[in-house]
């Protein structure tokens, strides 16, 4: 598989403090794939260095073998979409919201949205299923209508390559299992290109097909799933104990915690 | 369209305070006696109305038209429904400058137009302080230019306050009286660059629509969105500070129109800066036009202070708003 986004011993970080050092992985085009890592580990600055939230100190990142760098925000806009952990509590309605996501395509001297730009849009908010609620203000919305209506706005974008930054985290299971299940079927559907960091093991472990697991600022592993989401990998770097069995119907792994209670009495209650 | 309706109500609205407000005053003049009045070019009615009355009109909407653009933009930029024109410590520069100019007695030797050029050295300085102090490693940082204006607002008026505690009286009733706003402006080049710039800012900021549209998300967000929001940033807060200082130095201090009417204008057509933009625009001018037509006919012969009718006026209306609403700050 060719390689889409390329990333090159990316060093990045916080002028004085935190900072991700040597990160490096490929990924192909139309591949699911999940950042996960303790709290601290880098995931969020990494994110950041490839959204170009923060400056890449040292090497490249190449999208499709051009330099991420060299791109202009207009460029970099129409090939990358990204959605955060919250939207934006702003009063606009949905179909306004939705509709921002049109805007790299505005030419200089465009005041109105081009009839294409409400299709596009209206497209987007029926696959998500925001459609109904267009005219409602943003925040009458609740969280999970929310996130729907943020990735409505990332797909009226038009991207090749979808960025998600827990974008579940403070949703019901659901909202969790119906976002998730949507980004999947537009990566199945349409080829998109997923990367997308996820604090729930479990759900990474289910939808995502390679997993890249954070630690200290460095990748410490990345693989499938099944090679990253073992017992050992687990208690080194998030310092827990904690039990992997495979799911029976999906065949992915699965992650358990155990009490301490439990553990002393050597895994038996009775 | 919803907007181009009312965009139209409130450019109607405009024209008829403008049409009573050149019709009203000290000398009654009649709708019907106006073709003649125009058509002989004589008289004294004629020379109260183009020396007098159309001068003070175009003042106003324009005055007012920037002042309130300012704030829609400013509110806009730093993500805050009660930032103002004067929060960024531009009309504090300004009146410090027209203090130091009154106390040193430039007006009388110099002559009166020394006051704005005071007025707009003044609050040039601030903006540029206000600028330059908040460059973070080139990066303008949005919190500190708003404490820094605060703060040079704070300054300035202690500095003032200074300088009023040590100059004589007519001093200290020339710079009270200047702070306190006027629409009577005999200088007609003054005249003409409040209205052109008025119109300038307007067309370059409604031209920064779309993007301020997507700074409502956030200076990130609306950059992962393909706009430069930096650049953004600083082109809207020339244009804003240039607006106000000029304001400032043709009128003096005239508050509230740059916080009430956007908020007005925001409730009632939405936060979409396309309409937004020229609704504030037309909103303020309209606002200024009904309140120096009461400055002016309230106590007649005399005249009140404007900024005392806009605070009163507006303060009122505003707070009626906002109760009757319930209260939503509509902002972002």
């Amino acid at each position: 598989m060719e390689n889409y986004l390329d990333l090159k011993n990316i060093t990045c970080g916080y002028p004085g403090g935190f900072q991700i050092d040597n990160i490096g992985f490929e990924i192909g085009k139309g591949m699911f794939v999940g950042i996960i890592g303790p709290n601290g580990s880098g995931k969020t600055t990494l994110f950041k260095g490839l959204t170009g939230e923060l400056k890449i100190k040292g090497g490249s990142i190449m999208l499709e073998e051009k330099n991420i760098e060299a791109m202009t925000l207009k460029q970099k806009a129409q090939k990358i979409a990204v959605v955060s952990q919250f939207t934006e509590i702003t009063d606009m309605t949905v179909e306004e919201y939705v509709m921002l996501g049109r805007m790299p395509y505005r030419q200089n001297f465009q005041f109105f949205e081009t009839k294409e730009d409400f299709q596009i849009t209206e497209k987007y908010m029926k696959q998500t299923g925001v459609f109904e609620m267009k005219d409602k203000q943003m925040s009458e919305l609740s969280g999970g209508e929310q996130q729907l209506a943020a990735i409505a706005r990332a797909l009226a974008q038009e991207p090749e390559l979808l960025l998600l930054d827990e974008p579940t985290s403070h949703l019901d299971i659901t909202h969790q299992v119906q976002i998730l299940n949507l980004i999947q079927k537009l990566n199945n559907d349409t080829g998109l290109t997923v990367l997308i960091i996820l604090h729930d093991l479990n759900l990474a472990s289910e939808y995502c097909d390679y997993l890249i697991l954070m630690n200290k600022g460095k990748v410490h592993i990345k693989g499938t799933p099944a090679e990253v989401l073992n017992f050992q990998t687990i208690e080194d770097v998030y310092q827990t104990v904690v039990i992997t069995r495979v799911n029976p119907v999906s065949n992915k792994p699965v992650v358990f915690l155990v009490s301490e209670r439990v553990l002393k009495n050597g895994g038996n209650l009775q | 369209m919803k907007w181009a309706g009312l965009t139209g109500v409130l450019l109607l609205l405009v024209i008829a305070a403008s049409l009573f407000s050149l019709l009203t005053g000290e000398m009654d003049i009649s709708l019907s006696s106006l073709p003649d009045i125009f058509r002989e070019k004589s008289g004294i009615e004629y020379s109260v109305l183009t020396k007098i009355r159309i001068p003070r009109i175009i003042t106003a909407i324009s005055v007012g038209g920037a002042l309130s653009i300012t704030g829609a933009i400013l509110q806009g930029i730093y993500r805050n429904p009660l930032v103002e024109p004067y929060t960024l410590g531009i009309s504090g520069g300004a009146a410090l400058g027209v203090s130091i100019a009154i106390v040193f007695g430039l007006h009388l030797t110099i002559g009166s137009a020394v006051l704005p050029v005071s007025g707009f050295a003044g609050s040039l300085i601030t903006i540029f302080l206000v600028y330059f102090l908040s460059l973070k490693k080139g990066n303008i940082s949005i919190n500190k230019m708003l404490l820094i204006g605060v703060m040079i607002s704070f300054i300035s008026s202690s500095a003032m306050m200074f300088l009023m505690s040590i100059s004589n009286k007519d001093s200290m009733h020339s710079i009270i009286f200047w702070m306190m706003g006027s629409l009577d402006e005999p200088n007609t080049l003054l005249i003409k660059i409040v209205f052109y710039s008025s119109i300038a800012g307007l067309l370059i900021s409604t031209f920064f629509a779309r993007p301020l549209n997507a700074m409502r998300l956030g200076q990130e967000k609306a950059r992962h969105l393909g706009i430069n929001s930096e650049m953004t940033l600083r082109v809207l807060f020339i244009v804003a500070s240039l607006l106000t200082g000029i304001c400032v130095a043709v009128a003096g201090i005239i508050g509230f129109v740059g916080l009430v009417i956007p908020h007005i204008v925001r409730n009632t057509i939405g936060s979409d800066y396309r309409v937004l933009l020229p609704g504030s625009f037309l909103g303020g001018s309209f606002f200024l036009l009904v309140c120096d037509l009461l400055a002016r006919t309230v106590i007649a012969p005399n005249e009140l202070p404007i900024g005392v009718i806009t605070g009163l006026v507006g303060g009122l209306v505003f707070i009626l708003i906002l109760t009757r609403q319930g209260i939503r700050a509509k902002i972002k």
